[in-house]
């Protein structure tokens, strides 16, 4: 499970709107090369919640992401910085680990980088 | 966004067109096929009758491929259909930001799970409609959900459905439209309040219709729907 899943993960269950980021305490996580596509990083980023971003990055131990994105990024100025975000988003996968509801505790085990969010009867 | 990925088969074929992908599927033993297969996309063990688990505007994009038709079954005793089709179509439009789409392949078993798989969709909130390729053959016959997630009434240019030859057909495009349905009367009144016949043109203009949204073979709508037909000799 890359950081870009985790940014988008919520709690399907009822009255679990707004439980978010899920906690996340990954036990085994690998890296793995993607290519860099700049442009697809630079879309992407109105889309991140940074806090939850800066958040799972120092579950899994990064912890130099600056405390708050540029307002207007260019490809080329902010380079660098769109490196090292691409690799925290696409290039680290948590294998193995849990996913924990902040509302209600519920937990999501995460097992060969797959989280398991299959509810219940009785929480559908 | 690949619902019902599987073994992770259109999710190659994303990644080879350069594309993020997560993936969401039900089985654990599809996506341990997925995993032994390295699939570049993220995966997600997850029921999507249950509603996605995303927030909202996660993706810019949906695909399916013969995955919703299961939807329409209730594997167990509490799984209501209409339910899930409901969770998981106004669950997907949230997931989707404004104006994306979703193509969705499925395997209907009858027109009663076209019906329900179209309205569940529309009532989300969706526009769009249905495409039929080869609707004459039993083997080759493929029905897509076609959707976008905009405004009531986004016009969706939907692609054209392919026939026989690999012609295309110029069939009529479905289109949702937002108006509420009409409640069919008994009878019907005219002006001075004499009884009138139900099925008037209006009345075969929308059973075509619904006809179409079933995905049935109908002919276009014309001057002569619905005319008067004349003495015969």
């Amino acid at each position: 499970m890359r950081l870009l899943t985790h940014n988008m993960l919520i709690n399907p269950m009822k009255g679990m709107e707004g439980a978010f980021p899920l906690k996340l305490f990954p036990t085994k996580v690998t890296k793995e090369e993607v290519k860099f596509n700049s442009a697809f990083i630079v879309n992407l980023l109105p889309k991140i919640d940074y806090k939850a971003l800066q958040y799972a990055a120092t579950t899994v131990g990064i912890k130099d992401l600056p405390s708050e994105l540029p307002k207007k990024i260019d490809q080329e100025e902010h380079d660098a910085l769109l490196k090292k975000l691409h690799h925290i988003l696409l290039e680290v996968h948590v294998e193995e680990g849990k996913l924990v509801c902040p509302k209600s505790s519920r937990e999501f085990t995460i097992k060969q980088g797959i989280p398991n969010m299959r509810l219940n009867e009785d929480e559908v | 966004l690949d619902i019902g990925c599987g073994s992770g088969l259109s999710g190659e074929v994303l990644s080879e067109n350069d594309h993020i992908w997560v993936g969401v599927d039900i089985s654990k033993a599809m996506l341990g096929v997925a995993v032994e297969r390295e699939v570049l996309g993220d995966l997600v063990y997850a029921d999507a009758g249950d509603g996605l688990m995303f927030r909202p505007g996660s993706f810019d994009a949906c695909i399916s491929i013969s995955a919703i038709q299961w939807l329409c079954n209730a594997d167990k005793t509490s799984h209501i259909p209409k339910r899930r089709i409901k969770a998981f179509f106004v669950s997907l439009y949230r997931c989707l930001r404004k104006g994306a789409r979703a193509v969705m392949q499925f395997y209907p078993e009858n027109a009663e799970q076209t019906s329900m798989l179209t309205n569940g969709a529309q009532a989300a909130g969706f526009s769009g409609g249905l495409v039929v390729d080869y609707p004459n053959s039993t083997k080759a016959k493929k029905y897509f959900l076609c959707l976008v997630a905009g405004e009531p009434n986004t016009r969706l240019d939907l692609p054209k459905a392919m026939d026989d030859d690999g012609v295309e057909v110029p069939q009529d495009t479905v289109l949702f439209t937002s108006s509420k349905p009409e409640r069919r009367k008994k009878y019907a009144r005219d002006k001075d309040g004499k009884r009138v016949p139900v099925k008037s043109r209006k009345w075969i203009v929308k059973k075509k219709q619904s006809a179409r949204l079933a995905g049935k073979r109908t002919k276009s709508d014309s001057k002569y729907t619905g005319r008067r037909r004349g003495p015969k000799f």
